[in-house]
């Protein structure tokens, strides 16, 4: 379905997703008719599901960022589904995955600072349905965070 | 710190979608004129809320169809430098975002893939054989979803 040229368009716009189009263009080797054309045609099929800002949770005043793995207690059929929808009522969390693995889901929670971690730890997350097990690891610096795919 | 009221916070939840949105369509979604919108997206830019932009690309369809989290835990600290460790990840293409953490483990790696042979190739080629790696502890992606966040 892709051909050369788009996968060179993808790798070019996802190395630097902030640069102008006809740079972009000029990178990728092609017009900039051919990339608008190129571009629209794989948000039209769904390859480029958007282009989004990342928000700079620490420049909103969030410093704090905290990984928590769950356990959960698998003898509850429906222990998945309602750990998920109970957390996505808490605002500060801003990512939830499943896994296959010794973790069975991961919350990534940012709050303003420690004491204001505590209480969203205490209040809003361990009163979470069905944890079994729960385990923090405290961000401490990302280094590579571009999400590029090896194309 | 930037001060936000509720049309800012909106407006960061719909560029945090659409980066690409233009300022009039956002004056329409937000109930501003197009200038207006312009010159509150500006003033927010200007204060670093935004890290920059994002490619949203569907990895299924690109073929990738396996995505593993690592937690990696160094097994000789202090003999191999964290900066040589970090040089050496960040340069596999596979590795997708490193973050160092503290807790049961030094760094967090997310790993894609196109199948579970290539995952295991990955696996053994690039990140065993990594400077100073010691425990491994691998969990494979199931579902993930993003959320707004707390500016709601």
């Amino acid at each position: 379905m892709l051909d050369a040229t788009d996968l060179r368009i993808l790798r070019q716009f996802q190395a630097d997703p902030d640069l102008p189009a006809a740079q972009l263009a000029e990178r990728a080797g092609v017009t900039p008719t051919t990339l608008t054309r190129r571009i629209d045609k794989m948000r039209d099929n769904g390859i480029i599901r958007a282009v989004r800002s990342v928000i700079n949770w620490p420049a909103l005043g969030y410093t704090v960022e905290v990984s928590l793995r769950v356990q959960l207690d698998k003898t509850q059929p429906r222990a998945f589904d309602e750990f998920l929808a109970e957390a996505r009522k808490v605002p500060e969390v801003i990512e939830a995955q499943t896994f296959l693995g010794q973790v069975d889901a991961r919350l990534s929670v940012i709050a303003r600072d420690m004491v204001h971690y505590q209480e969203v730890y205490r209040d809003k997350l361990l009163t979470l349905p069905h944890i079994a097990d729960i385990e923090a690891l405290m961000h401490v610096a990302r280094v590579k965070f571009d999400e590029t795919l090896p194309l | 710190m930037i001060d936000l009221d509720d049309t800012d916070r909106a407006m960061i939840r719909v560029v945090a979608q659409d980066a690409l949105i233009s300022a009039g369509a956002l004056g329409r979604m937000l109930g501003l004129s197009q200038p207006a919108a312009w010159r509150r997206l500006k003033r927010l830019k200007e204060a670093g809320i935004f890290r920059g932009q994002r490619l949203d690309l569907d990895a299924q369809a690109l073929g990738f169809s396996v995505t593993v989290f690592l937690g990696v835990k160094l097994a000789t600290k202090g003999r191999v430098s964290l900066e040589d460790f970090e040089r050496a990840v960040t340069a596999i293409p596979e590795v997708q975002t490193v973050e160092h953490v503290l807790g049961a483990y030094d760094y967090r790696l997310r790993v894609v893939a196109r199948d579970i042979a290539d995952f295991e190739r990955v696996l053994r080629r690039r990140i065993m054989t990594l400077p100073g790696v010691g425990n491994i502890d691998a969990n494979v992606l199931l579902s993930e979803e993003r959320r707004p966040g707390p500016i709601g």
